[in-house]
């Protein structure tokens, strides 16, 4: 699902350039739940940009469902964005003055579904995390574990190959962590390839591979079952 | 996609859900529209009251007063009295013949009128039949004075339409006789003038019929010169000169005296007046540009705020699929929706607004009438709706081509 061969990235910090990534070798299969780990600055979060098209590398190959992914202008990006990808933020970002339903919704929208059949998939999804009844409720009036299992909805709600999980469960208490982990097994159980980047152990013990990366580099590339 | 039903239910959406933003927005424009019209409104009702000040009397006219001389010269003391008489009239129109259309007498009493129980103090023009054209009387009934009433001192009079409401309280006056300066005077018209109340509670009566009064008198006050209409300016200057080295001649005036005759052309009123209304004209397009101006910066100032406030929600969206064009459409299609409707509005009720004044600020501020051309207010609107669209275009293009991670970034 994903083919990453020797990945560079740097950013000029002024004269001075940052090497993030280091010539990194990555495959994914589909329908694996990968936790990327490191402290911060390993380069675990810049990985996950490029590899969700947020970002773009300097040099290597990154291919996504055979997909060769290299230098898209912005309207390409966003297209594969809401075919391919599917993502999850640490602060959730969920538009404010949308509803949960209508948060769902809208990656919808943008791939031209009509609005009916829209507010029925979002429906669907909606039920699946859980939160049938919260439907018309604003994110102001929802807790973080039930922000962070909207924000999963709408990332699912685009049929995305791969999910994208940049420190769900950063925000939230241990408690509400485990089951948003819960939903994340579920949902990648049911077949879907998902990648979590987080710092705690206990997150990345759930999934089924485990990467580390330290200053730019793969260190460890352990399967846990 | 963009076009479609449901992109503007999206935009009805997030109008709906940002409502202070929405409102401060369309309020801005609403409210530089309406000061616009307004403001220009009121300037050309100004000119309106202007010109209306300027169109009662004929321009084309030269005055001539007598008065007393202040030099002495030719033997003749100073402070001698100068008088026009009728054989003074006839020379100077046989002389003047070529240049003037006309020249008229009018010589000014205040008298007592009565008309059976009713009387009245009244200005009363004991005038030449020429009379009418020079001061822009309009008849209501009846008929003027001709040459013939001249010729035969008639005792006939033409009364104002003021002067007609106050002693015949509605009763047709024509053919009935008024008493005055010891003669009766028979009633054979009625006249309005323009020039407001003053003007029409007045009589004219044929300046001969009053001289045989007056004992055979055969003085005239002043002369009333209509030249003619094709004579610039410039011309009409010239004109004035000649009609004064004349008289002053033919009287034994001190070409130096300043004083003896009194000449003034109304030629020059209406030059001040044409120069008045031109400093007018600007002043009021320069209202006109700077409230547009103050009304662009508004909208500009709030888009850009809009914008800057959506960048996180832009990152959002660009994260979940949305092209840079479907977001700038999006602001777009926006800013357009809200500033064209809210233009209208503030257009609409600019333009009601207008309506209601009507000529309630003539007395007091001497605006009547104040309008604005229709092409006018909706060029305003126009540019208003377009310069807010390309202050939302600027800051939507720059969001638009942020990266989401950027975006996403920003709090």
């Amino acid at each position: 699902m994903i083919e990453i061969n020797d990945l560079n990235k740097s950013y000029s910090i002024g004269k001075n350039s940052l090497h993030v990534l280091k010539g990194i070798n990555l495959q994914i299969q589909e329908g694996e739940l990968v936790a990327i780990m490191g402290s911060s600055g390993s380069g675990k979060s810049t990985l996950l940009n490029i590899i969700g098209m947020l970002d773009n590398y300097d040099s290597g190959s990154y291919q996504l469902d055979s997909v060769p992914i290299k230098d898209l202008d912005e309207t390409k990006a966003a297209k594969y964005r809401n075919k391919f990808l599917g993502f999850v933020f640490q602060s959730f970002n969920l538009i404010n003055y949308k509803t949960a339903i209508e948060n769902i919704a809208l990656p919808l929208y943008y791939q031209g579904i009509a609005s009916k059949e829209r507010q029925k998939i979002a429906m669907d999804y909606l039920d699946k995390v859980g939160l049938k009844d919260w439907a018309s409720h604003l994110p102001s009036e929802l807790s973080g574990g039930q922000k962070q299992r909207i924000a999963i909805a709408r990332a699912l709600a685009s049929k995305p190959k791969v999910l994208l999980a940049d420190e769900p469960t950063g925000a939230l208490d241990s408690k509400t962590s485990d089951e948003v982990m819960e939903l994340i097994i579920q949902i990648n159980q049911e077949g879907k390839t998902i990648l979590v980047v987080t710092h705690e152990q206990e997150v990345a013990n759930m999934c089924n591979r485990i990467i580390t990366l330290k200053d730019g580099v793969i260190m460890t590339d352990i399967k846990t079952k | 996609m963009i076009f479609s039903k449901d992109s503007w239910k999206e935009i009805f959406d997030t109008i709906r859900k940002n409502k202070l933003r929405t409102f401060l927005s369309g309020f801005t424009v609403a409210i530089g529209i309406f000061i616009f019209i307004v403001l220009f409104g009121f300037g050309n009702g100004l000119q309106n009251s202007f010109s209306e000040f300027f169109v009662d009397d004929k321009v084309n006219t030269i005055r001539i007063y007598p008065s007393s001389t202040t030099l002495p010269y030719r033997g003749y003391e100073s402070g001698r009295r100068i008088e026009f008489t009728n054989q003074d009239l006839i020379e100077i129109k046989e002389k003047f013949n070529s240049e003037v259309e006309d020249i008229v007498v009018r010589n000014t009493f205040y008298n007592q009128i009565k008309y059976k129980d009713k009387s009245n103090q009244y200005q009363v023009r004991a005038v030449s039949p020429g009379h009418k054209e020079a001061e822009n009387t309009i008849l209501m009934s009846g008929r003027y004075l001709h040459e013939g009433d001249i010729e035969n001192q008639k005792k006939y009079a033409v009364i104002g339409r003021l002067v007609a409401q106050d002693l015949f309280e509605g009763k047709d006056p024509i053919g009935e006789h008024i008493f005055g300066s010891n003669h009766s005077w028979r009633v054979i018209g009625v006249f309005q003038d323009e020039g407001g109340d003053r003007e029409e509670r007045m009589l004219y009566v044929p300046y001969t019929a009053m001289q045989e009064i007056q004992k055979n008198s055969d003085k005239i006050n002043q002369m009333i010169v209509i030249y003619n209409s094709a004579m610039t300016y410039d011309e009409s200057l010239v004109l004035e000169k000649k009609l004064e080295l004349y008289i002053k001649n033919k009287k034994f005036i001190s070409p130096d005296d300043n004083r003896g005759v009194y000449i003034s052309n109304t030629g020059e009123e209406l030059e001040n007046s044409k120069n008045f209304a031109a400093v007018l004209q600007i002043v009021v397009t320069f209202i006109g540009i700077g409230t547009l101006i103050a009304g662009i910066i508004g909208i500009s100032n709030i888009m850009v705020f809009v914008v800057k406030e959506r960048t996180k929600e832009l990152g959002i969206r660009k994260a979940i699929g949305a092209t840079p064009n479907s977001i700038i459409l999006m602001i777009l299609q926006e800013s357009i929706f809200i500033t064209t409707i809210s233009g209208y509005a503030g257009l609409i009720t600019a333009m009601i607004t207008l309506k209601i004044i009507g000529n309630n600020l003539q007395e007091k501020y001497f605006i009547s009438n104040p309008y604005i051309d229709s092409g006018d207010a909706l060029f305003a609107t126009l540019i208003l709706i377009f310069f807010g669209a390309l202050a939302g275009y600027l800051p939507a293009r720059k969001a638009a081509k942020i990266k989401p991670i950027i975006a996403l970034r920003d709090k």
